[in-house]
């Protein structure tokens, strides 16, 4: 399972992780070894397994549609990078 | 016996004595922190001032208890000076998950089972080393630096709890928290010769535990012995409405099944009579050490001379583990870790050109070689053309995984193997050879597949004085029935009382 340059460019892409040549090339490799070594994944038979999400069984979590203590807009915003009047602060997206 | 050296019990008995307080025993620790963490370097930020005013508040309650003659009603950590892992949020204090992007990271909020440890009025020391994000073997995944092994310190306490287990080991503590997604509460036990254990799926709120893969997370614990690990997991258990994996099932009184009055039979030799213990002939395997593998067979022996009935038994998909754990932990991991994007928390790169340039770059420069290996084995894994042939079909091998489990809970009440496959290896051994890395936790991924609770207890040292673990594994919301089995082989070993000469 060897994967390609390219392969490897859009999953960075997807993940939004820049790297560079030097880490492309290992990850190249890396990944081809590992993937290589899962190859024994597609032997057990699947047919009608479900597959497991989580061990919990699936259910619907409520609650009480109530105020109840949060966090104050200065401690929701006290770790942030850049901050101005209440929001997060980030360069601009649209011209 | 040196204050430092005393389990989390031993010190509760003095303190209601009053033959030490808290702030002696707090005192006591951070000295030997002093003294020995230059070499061990478990701690990543330590708190004195902080942990000794704990002591003191809790050595008032304690002189209050006694005027009021209620002592009995004092919760056994009170006064227990703890240490907690990175990833874990105390709030005020930085957590930065052994990551360079979350370093000026201060959490607004408290994470459940802090809350519950200040509730019992235990005492915090400060955050151990970890993994970045906790992904890794041996702690060498820390961006700031690697933990040594107490036992040996040329070598791995193993990971991602090693700050915490070496800590405990150490004397740096007497007991710690740690979070366990593949191995890494059980693994650094076995590695640092402790007893470790990781909680069924759901047992313990994760609310303020830093999400690696959130089907797999699970907080556990680190102590000298089963006692202390009984105490340490009865404190933390539990249901929260916050954390909607939570299981909502009573929290029993771990220490009951250690009683002996709270067995039905008296200590003896047939302390376990009854007890059915399936041996899995999978996790005994070629290329494991083996003095690992003679240390694990005496024990089980050891079990059945307590009167335990042994049971060969068969976990046929064992060998797939590491393949669907590495596939779904990833997959996991990469959509949690898409929140660090250098907006709300975390490092941003201070030259970014426009939104996209700055989520990218910051995101280089904040992760570590492993996690971002890890998101882009997770991406890949999750993309189009992908999805069914791993993550898809890592999922339903995990269902064959966990049925493997609940056919043989059927048969028998605990799973008796190894915890690791070695004793704890040299510092850079692995680190280039992520595979080899990933092998470490063969013996410990399947368990959390499957959700189920496992511990790993002393058992032995090889010949060169280096621990080794024996892992019981039990049904969910089985914690009663593996601490029983633990406690009794451990009241017929010494293995627990060693500790390493610093």
């Amino acid at each position: 399972m060897a994967l390609t340059l390219n392969e490897v460019e859009h999953i960075a892409d997807l993940a939004r992780l820049e790297l560079t040549a030097e880490e492309k090339e290992r990850f190249r490799d890396q990944l081809s070894t590992i993937l290589g070594h899962f190859a024994s994944l597609q032997q057990p038979d699947t047919s009608d397994v479900p597959p497991t999400a989580t061990v919990l069984p699936l259910r619907n979590i409520m609650r009480k549609d109530e105020v109840r203590p949060s966090l104050s807009p200065e401690d929701a915003l006290a770790n942030a990078p850049d901050a101005s009047a209440g929001c997060f602060r980030v360069r601009a997206i649209l011209e | 016996m040196k204050l430092h050296e005393l389990t989390i019990h031993e010190a509760h008995r003095l303190l209601l004595r009053g033959e030490t307080s808290s702030a002696e025993l707090t005192q006591a620790v951070l000295d030997r922190i002093l003294a020995v963490d230059n070499q061990v370097k478990a701690y990543l930020c330590l708190m004195p001032e902080a942990a000794l005013d704990d002591a003191q508040k809790a050595d008032e309650a304690i002189a209050e208890a006694r005027r009021e003659g209620r002592l009995h009603e004092l919760h056994p950590l009170i006064g227990i000076p703890l240490a907690i892992k990175d990833v874990i949020c105390v709030q005020g204090v930085p957590t930065t998950c052994g990551s360079h992007i979350l370093e000026n990271f201060i959490p607004p909020f408290e994470a459940t089972v802090i809350e519950k440890l200040r509730a019992a009025q235990a005492v915090f020391l400060g955050k151990t080393n970890t993994d970045e994000f906790a992904m890794g073997s041996s702690t060498e995944n820390s961006a700031y630096f690697t933990t040594h092994n107490p036992w040996d310190l040329t070598r791995v306490p193993g990971g991602s709890s090693g700050g915490s287990a070496a800590s405990v080991a150490a004397g740096e503590c007497l007991g710690a928290l740690g979070s366990d997604t593949g191995g890494s509460v059980r693994q650094p036990a076995s590695l640092c010769g402790l007893v470790g254990i990781k909680p069924t799926y759901g047992r313990v709120s994760r609310y303020g535990l830093v999400a690696f893969a959130s089907s797999l997370d699970q907080i556990g614990t680190l102590g000298k012995d089963v006692t202390d690990a009984a105490l340490l997991l009865g404190a933390i258990a539990g249901y929260d409405w916050r954390d909607s994996t939570s299981v909502n099932v009573a929290v029993p009184d771990y220490r009951a099944p250690l009683r002996p009055e709270g067995s039905s039979r008296p200590f003896g030799s047939d302390l376990l009579q009854g007890l059915r213990v399936g041996v899995p002939q999978e996790y005994f395997v070629e290329g494991m050490q083996p003095e690992v593998e003679q240390a694990v067979q005496a024990a089980i022996e050891q079990l059945a001379a307590l009167g335990a009935e042994i049971i060969e038994l068969s976990l046929l998909h064992t060998e797939y583990a590491l393949p669907v754990y590495y596939l779904i932990a990833p997959a996991e991991a990469s959509a949690n870790l898409a929140r660090y994007d250098g907006v709300k928390y975390g490092y941003r790169v201070p030259d970014a050109v426009d939104l996209d340039d700055a989520y990218r770059r910051t995101r280089q420069f904040g992760f570590g070689a492993e996690v971002k290996r890890r998101i882009m084995l997770g991406t890949y894994a999750l993309s189009a053309g992908y999805y069914d042939a791993y993550y898809l079909r890592a999922r339903q091998v995990r269902t064959l995984i966990k049925r493997d489990f609940d056919e043989a809970f059927e048969q028998v009440d605990v799973i008796a193997a190894p915890t690791a496959p070695t004793t704890a290896f040299r510092i850079g051994e692995k680190v280039e050879d992520p595979l080899q890395m990933y092998l470490s936790d063969i013996f410990t991924l399947s368990v959390n597949l499957a959700g189920i609770c496992g511990l790993s207890i002393p058992c032995g040292f090889d010949e060169a004085g280096l621990p080794i673990g024996l892992q019981i594994m039990g049904p969910a919301f089985g914690e009663e029935v593996v601490l029983r089995a633990a406690h009794a082989y451990e009241q017929a070993t010494d293995w627990h009382t060693r500790r390493p000469e610093l």
